[in-house]
């Protein structure tokens, strides 16, 4: 019998695979849309694709973010990819040094050892020493990820994901790839003397004569079977984020975005899911003892086909989960286009709304419903409207159309079209060059999902900025100590993070927390969840006001009003909103400046009172 | 044997406390009651008329008060606020504020209930516009005497009850009914439409729990005669307009529809909720809360005004919301229950 032959398991395993990423990869750029295409073919002519060569280094074999993230969980995951990825370079050039050709047949650099038995040739101690040192770093990266089973912590990580099957074997037979091609290299080493300062040693130690000459084969097989066989698993597992991740940062790079629908886009993020568990830690459903809603097993369960909305609507789309996500998935984006399509049947009529009397004014005011909940609010707004002399319209003062969002979220993307058709078509006619919100779940929808033109689409920070700015707002700073708590959708949704700092700053004084800006903590209240329950909320809700109340501050600011609304629920912080806020500390103004008694209703009257 | 008088400490002198004093007073104990605010009678002294005969309450806390009277064993000690119990051998020492320092073999605690602080529910306006107020400020402004206006000295012409305040009410942590707030609402109801018959009067409410005997009678008379209207629903929210009315926001579930309308006063019926005071009992691992923050009970069924604690008992509302009838009843089986308890105590301390 050809002792050859030992190699088929790798030989077909990596065919198998080849074909399967073929066949995968050509369905995914053909159902591109046409306009995609294009993206596509333009980034491979342009300068683009090397952007993508190095972010596919950096990433995919590097793992820059996630040595960001955890020095050690870096460390772990560059070893195995990067060394891994060297391993097979230096293999290749030692076999073509050594064959002085670049024909070698294709499985000769991964079984070199076992057919070059002692063969001298130019830096052959050089190529072995360096295959040695190769293997340690590969091998280190095995031990540590191991490890990370059972000392989560050293790893930065408090949970790890739970593995399917395909995950289990494929981990096991990548686990068994590198310590099999040791053992299979030093009992080689130990019969012919080809090794280096590992695999000799380690010939040495755990062979005799004896048994290196009866064991080399059998260990060589079974190196060939582990990695045949994690070739035949990968598709199947996790680790098929290793080609498709590629494939998704020159798509990513491309200018490709998810859309409304799935498409093979949203498939290709899907797969470039590795199950890292990284988003995992961050979610704050965890305070609430649910633990199979994440990102992580949505994508997984959207992979394999049996994703239910139980699963799929238990989530706040506060976002915290994509902050970290190595991958830089957009996680929210995804879900919600999952929750369209699973709710394509439902649909709602807004006939009400239509014939609605439209009033002509040089700014409108948009409210939205949870700022309707928070009648402080609005008063606040309609106080600095008049204070700057706005000509201004209350669009939905009496009736309350929807801004579409809270639909959308739901996945109910037909039904809040038709709220953005009609609320446009009311903005358009009143004529008016600004739009204000005090809603960021508003604020999110108006900025992406309308068509505004001539209209500037204002969240009422940048507004309140702009009158202190402009000096038509005059605020005394109070001597409180305040938290500014992020809502999730002008944060991470809008990235809004220093416009209403700035505000509060002006206001009072202003600490700064652990857990702010893009790791900013969601109240609990989010209207994204469909699912969990009012007590969970609350959990959530209690952790973040624990974690507050550790800063001892005396105002717990924010800038949403479902936020204020959750937050205030919890009796043990005094909550506000942005524009109450700078409301007391223009009254503070007022108060200092010695003008107490005299009624102010505009900055005109303020600015007589001053001078006189 | 010679029986000896025992010293039983009854904290909170609102109608519970005061029946209870009286009755263990009656028994031959000396009893103690700790009131913290300047007068009894508690909530009731705010109160106008009670339902369901609209009766008033004053010659409740009176009648309790003279009855008292007749008791040299029995005092009370107002202005005086605990701050700590503690149990050694049986015996409960009792630590108030000015260094007051009482000895107890039994003790009864009536602290009664708060108020949902109406504020909580910011959509509602409560604090923010004039014209919203609450059953009890209502009950206030019955009691003045003066004729009902809205906070323009106008007399209403509409004038809206929103039912469940602070009940039923997941999200503000309380999940249990009231009981007394549906009753209350329909007394108001009747009240306010006997004061201003002109007055259109309506009530938003999401089940009407009319319990007791009487009640429903009272809210036959409030739909026929009175024409008071009922909408089941609840209101998302309140608004306040230009001239200072109220547009109010509701669904009425029954016709399935969304509703607007504009009155000139709302009264919210804000429920009951367990009083701060119960943390320091708790907190102390004394005795134990129920899920609400209420006095949980030693057995629901039989033992109600028996605590997990030996020799604690309580009595009122601050085990559930109960109406005044209710808590009269409740005041007399606690009495029962101490008596059996220090005599028990009588019997084994004679054995030793």
């Amino acid at each position: 019998m050809n002792e050859k032959l030992f190699v088929i398991p790798f030989v077909a395993g990596m065919a198998l695979l080849f074909i399967i990423l073929i066949v995968k990869g050509y369905k995914w750029i053909s159902s591109l849309s046409k306009i995609d295409r294009l993206r596509l073919i333009n980034a491979l002519k342009s300068r683009r694709i090397l952007q993508s060569a190095k972010d596919i280094f950096m990433e995919c074999l590097i793992h820059r973010r996630i040595f960001k993230k955890n020095m050690v969980l870096g460390y772990m995951h560059m070893s195995l990819a990067f060394g891994w990825f060297l391993l097979i370079v230096v293999g290749h050039l030692e076999a073509f040094v050594a064959e002085k050709s670049l024909a070698v047949p294709f499985y000769l650099p991964i079984f070199f050892r076992f057919f070059e038995t002692g063969k001298e040739f130019a830096g052959s101690k050089i190529f072995a020493a360096l295959m040695d040192l190769l293997l340690l770093f590969v091998l280190s990266g095995v031990v540590l990820a191991w490890s990370k089973r059972f000392y989560k912590r050293l790893f930065g990580m408090r949970r790890t994901t739970r593995l399917q099957y395909g995950d289990q074997i494929a981990m096991t037979a990548l686990w068994l790839i590198f310590p099999l091609r040791l053992l299979a290299e030093s009992a080689t080493a130990h019969q012919f003397n080809n090794g280096s300062f590992i695999t000799q040693t380690a010939g040495s130690l755990f062979f005799n004569s004896n048994t290196a000459s009866t064991l080399a084969l059998p260990l060589w097989a079974a190196y060939s079977l582990a990695l045949g066989s994690f070739f035949v698993a990968l598709p199947y597992s996790r680790y098929m984020h290793i080609p498709t991740e590629m494939l998704f940062i020159i798509f990513k790079n491309a200018g490709i975005k998810l859309k409304k629908r799935t498409n093979s886009f949203t498939e290709l993020a899907i797969y470039s899911c590795s199950r890292c568990g990284i988003c995992l830690d961050n979610c704050q459903l965890n305070n609430a003892g649910i633990k199979n809603t994440q990102s992580v097993y949505v994508l997984k369960s959207i992979r394999n086909k049996n994703i239910d909305d139980e699963q799929l609507f238990n989530c706040l789309l506060c976002g915290k989960c994509q902050v970290d996500c190595p991958v830089g998935i957009d996680l929210t984006s995804l879900r919600i286009t999952q929750r369209i399509e699973s709710t394509l049947q439902y649909n709602a009529s807004y006939a009400y709304l239509e014939n609605q009397a439209t009033t002509k004014a040089g700014l409108i005011y948009f409210a939205g419903c949870m700022t309707h909940l928070t009648p402080r609010i609005i008063q606040s707004m309609q106080h600095l409207f008049e204070l700057a002399g706005e000509d201004y319209w209350f669009l939905d003062k009496e009736k309350a159309p929807c801004c579409g969002r809270p639909l959308m979220l739901a996945g109910q993307y037909d039904a809040a079209a038709k709220l953005i058709r009609n609320n446009t078509t009311q903005i358009i006619a009143s004529g008016a060059k600004k739009l204000v919100v005090s809603c960021p779940i508003c604020y999110k929808v108006f900025k992406e999902d309308y068509q505004l033109p001539g209209v500037e689409v204002l969240f009422h920070a940048e507004y309140i900025l702009r009158l202190m700015n402009a000096g038509l707002l005059k605020t005394a700073p109070l001597q409180k100590r305040i938290i500014y708590h992020d809502p999730c959708e002008l944060g991470r949704g809008s990235g809004m993070y220093e416009i209403p700092r700035e505000v509060v700053k002006n206001s009072g004084q202003l600490i700064r927390i652990k857990n702010e800006q893009e790791h900013s903590l969601c109240c609990g209240g989010s209207l994204g969840n469909l699912k969990i329950s009012q007590a969970e909320r609350n959990l959530i809700r209690d952790s973040a006001i624990n974690e507050y109340l550790s800063y001892q501050p005396e105002y717990l600011v924010t800038a949403c009003p479902l936020c204020k609304k959750t937050f205030a629920r919890n009796r043990n912080m005094v909550v506000m909103d942005l524009a109450e806020l700078v409301l007391e500390a223009s009254d503070e103004f007022i108060k200092r400046k010695k003008l107490k008694g005299n009624k102010v209703t505009n900055i005109r009257e303020l600015e007589t009172l001053i001078q006189s | 044997m010679e029986k000896e008088q025992k010293h039983v400490a009854v904290i909170g002198a609102g109608i519970a406390g005061l029946h209870t004093a009286n009755l263990l007073a009656q028994s031959g104990h000396k009893v103690t009651i700790l009131e913290k605010e300047k007068y009894p009678g508690g909530h009731l002294n705010q109160w106008h008329h009670l339902f369901p005969d609209h009766s008033s309450p004053e010659w409740i806390i009176s009648g309790l008060l003279d009855e008292q009277l007749q008791f040299d064993h029995l005092k009370m000690i107002s202005s005086t606020e605990i701050t700590s119990i503690e149990k050694n051998n049986g015996h409960f020492a009792i630590n108030a504020g000015n260094e007051l320092r009482i000895y107890a073999d039994a003790v009864v605690i009536s602290t009664g209930f708060k108020l949902f602080d109406a504020r909580q529910k910011e959509e509602y306006g409560y604090g923010l516009f004039k014209n919203v107020i609450t059953s009890a400020d209502l009950e206030q402004s019955l009691k003045s005497g003066q004729p009902l206006t809205t906070a323009s000295g106008k007399t209403p012409s509409r004038v809206a009850f929103i039912h469940c305040i602070g009940s039923r009410d997941a999200k503000c942590g309380n999940t249990y009914c009231s009981k007394v707030c549906c009753i209350t609402g329909v007394k108001q109801a009747l009240e306010i439409s006997e004061m201003l018959p002109e007055t259109e009067i309506f009530c938003f409410y999401m089940d009407l729990r009319l319990y007791g005997s009487k009640f429903d009678d009272l809210y036959l008379q409030a739909q026929k005669k009175h024409k008071i209207q009922f909408i089941r629903g609840r209101l998302s929210e309140a608004a306040e307009t230009h001239d200072k009315r109220l547009q109010i926001k509701a669904e009425d579930t029954l016709s399935g529809r969304p509703l607007r309308m504009e009155v000139d006063m709302i009264v919210l019926l804000a429920g009951m909720e367990k009083n701060e005071a119960h943390q320091m009992f708790s907190s102390t691992k004394l005795l134990e809360l129920d899920e609400h923050g209420f006095f949980k009970s030693k057995n629901i069924q039989l033992t109600r005004n028996e605590t997990t604690q030996p020799g604690i008992f309580i009595a009122g509302t601050c085990i559930c919301p109960m109406s005044v009838n209710e808590t009269i009843e409740n005041a007399g089986a606690a009495s029962i229950l101490v008596n059996r308890y220090l005599e028990h105590q009588q019997l084994t301390n004679h054995h030793e």
